[in-house]
């Protein structure tokens, strides 16, 4: 037994050797959304994008459009701020929880 | 004469629909490694046994030219016959008859055979092979699936029922294996999944096959809807006959008794648990150090291994193991090893089954996924389901029994009617690290070496708590057994609770946290 070697879990800071399930290795990682960075909810198409690096915006303005599921989803500005970064151009296709854009509060 | 004549034409009949979807389609059947609807039930059947009804039955789909359509037994197999002896109900799917599409004639086959079962009360066992809906006949197909659902549910609880899935079986059509005790699945035979993966990567733009999204290993071992694993549809159909060989054949009785047998493992069950409790091993070891014969017959072997489910016997009769795996994940409790658990006591609990607990896990695995996914609420129906049992219910502590995982774990306290520990066996609210962290945070923070501080004061807590004797004090527990005495233990234990009998109050059910 001595010679397999094991992962580990920490329960009350106990640290237990054991091994993982493929489920536990795969499951997902916390990381704390950063609401600078906007990520597309779902797959789908950029229709047409409405600003560029450097604008300064309100909260509410439309930033771009994004189809998915025949639906126009009208992304828009979070809050008062501006676009640091523009990383998708009209007619692309993107995954979900791709990077769209980079933005900043004013 | 005219009489042998009516018989030849029986006979006639009859041979034409035994030929089901034609020989072509039973090549294409055979093609896909698959037996045919026929032959798995009489490979699941007594020899001789099986009496097949309905078999003239005609679909009566009028639309879309269906009318010409001639569809044998209209895709599905019904009847009756023995496992073991004893009489069984069974439906099996033809897929070689319109892809096994199920209308509304062939539901009501079903639902014949399923009404029969509960009537009866013997076991259901029913072959999932179907495209799904049979969308010419439309509505009527959706209320043919409605029927099945709701006497699944009828019959829950009441007598066994068991689902095979031999091939596709999608869309609202896995609802009825859902609703049922044991799902059996055989690899890259068995797919199941509410939406394919057609329609996935046409509005969702996810690309992934049929067998990656519900293939049978993607079932029991990721999505725990299956209960049963098997590389062919023949060891399936053994694992099937070994089920129905430990389990009642309803809710009134008690699973046949065999002849008793002693373990045949000669392990020492003291030289299997590591003395250190951080360190693993397999509780399997201990259940076939146990059991007769050392026979132990795995349920959800691959699905959250971190608990162990399954059936074993002591003295010939029949008792469910729900245990512990330090081997996996340390045994800890999370939202997949609590449903699981969960489900399997309400399953023992249903049909006369005893449950023996063995005891051994850390506590809660801690972690965001984990809350996020509500291992409040699935952690609460292993409290749920322990406390509604009213069989007999044994716990064996073999080593950590911390926190709410000690309570969870058919504590004194959820009325467990034997709790018995080994002398190795640690009930705390806390290992002794943690406790010591907290009870001692002063001392430790202002010594000089407090890592060295640390490890006294953990020595200290463990000496003082880390042992079954604060709780046998209380009565919590009620005798620390030798570890070797252990089998003596649950057969007495259950011979002194062969005849429980205890009530709770009037209801019409409970409300567990589904």
């Amino acid at each position: 037994m001595t010679e397999k070697k094991y992962e580990t879990i920490i329960v009350h800071s106990a640290k237990y050797l054991t091994e993982y399930t493929r489920k536990y290795r795969n499951r997902p990682i916390w990381a704390t959304p950063d609401e600078n960075l906007i990520y597309s909810f779902i797959p789908g198409t950029i229709i047409d994008v409405h600003v560029k690096a450097g604008e300064k915006l309100k909260e509410g303005d439309s930033l771009l459009i994004l189809e998915a599921m025949k639906m126009h989803n009208n992304v828009q500005m979070p809050f008062d701020g501006q676009i640091v970064k523009v990383h998708v151009k009209p007619g692309e296709k993107i995954p979900k929880k791709h990077l769209m854009l980079e933005i900043k509060p004013l | 004469m005219s009489l042998k004549r009516n018989i030849l034409d029986l006979r006639k009949r009859k041979s034409e629909v035994l030929k089901g979807g034609g020989e072509k389609a039973i090549e294409k059947q055979v093609a896909m490694g698959k037996l045919t609807a026929r032959e798995r039930i009489l490979y699941i059947l007594d020899e001789g046994s099986f009496h097949e009804y309905d078999l003239f039955v005609e679909h009566v789909g009028r639309d879309f030219d269906m009318e010409k359509k001639k569809l044998h037994g209209d895709g599905v197999i019904i009847g009756t016959g023995t496992i073991h002896g004893s009489p069984i109900c069974i439906f099996a799917q033809d897929f070689t008859v319109a892809g096994g599409s199920l209308g509304l004639m062939h539901a009501r086959k079903i639902t014949k055979i399923m009404d029969h079962a509960l009537k009866m009360r013997v076991p259901l066992i029913g072959i999932n092979d179907s495209g799904g809906a049979r969308i010419q006949e439309g509505v009527d197909s959706l209320a043919g699936y409605g029927e099945i659902f709701f006497r699944n549910t009828l019959a829950s609880g009441v007598i066994p029922q068991i689902s095979v899935i031999l091939g596709p079986c999608a869309g609202g059509a896995v609802y009825s294996p859902a609703l049922t005790d044991f799902v059996f699945v055989v690899n890259n035979i068995s797919k199941m999944f509410i939406t394919g993966p057609s329609v996935i990567k046409t509005v969702l733009g996810e690309e992934i096959s049929m067998e990656e999204l519900g293939g049978a290993k993607v079932h029991a071992e990721v999505t725990g809807n299956a209960h049963f694993y098997a590389e062919s549809e023949l060891e399936c159909f053994d694992q099937i006959k070994k089920l129905m060989a430990y389990i009642p054949w309803n809710n009134k009785q008690k699973a046949t008794k065999i002849e008793p047998q002693l373990p045949k493992k000669k392990t020492k069950i003291e030289n299997i648990v590591p003395g250190d409790p951080k360190m693993p091993y397999d509780i399997r070891d201990i259940i076939g150090a146990i059991t007769d014969d050392s026979e132990f017959f795995e349920i959800m072997e691959l699905f959250a291994p971190n608990i162990v489910i399954g059936f074993g016997r002591l003295n010939g009769e029949t008792v469910g193991f729900v245990a512990n795996q330090p081997k996996v994940l340390a045994g800890v409790l999370d939202c997949d090893s609590s449903d699981k658990a969960a489900r399997f006591i309400r399953y023992c609990n249903a049909f006369n089954i005893p449950i023996i607990t063995l005891e051994d896990l850390p506590g809660y695995l801690p972690g965001v996924d984990q809350e996020h996914a509500g291992v409040i609420r699935h952690g609460a129906k292993i409290l749920y389901a322990y406390s509604e049992a009213t069989v007999p219910k044994i716990t064996v502590i073999i080593r950590k029994a911390y926190g709410g995982g000690y309570i969870a774990m058919n504590s004194r306290h959820l009325r467990a009617d034997f709790v018995f520990a080994w002398p190795t066996a640690e009930i705390a609210v806390m290992g002794p690290e943690g406790a010591a962290n907290i009870v001692f945070r002063k001392e430790i923070s202002e010594a000089e070496d407090p890592d060295a501080m640390r490890q006294v004061k953990i020595e200290e807590y463990k000496e003082k708590f880390a042992n079954p004797y604060v709780a046998a004090a209380r009565g919590y527990i009620d005798e620390v057994i030798e570890p070797e005495d252990t089998r003596k233990m649950l057969l007495h234990a259950l011979q002194v609770s062969a005849n429980k009998a205890v009530s709770g109050p009037s209801k019409k059910h409970g409300i567990p946290p589904f």
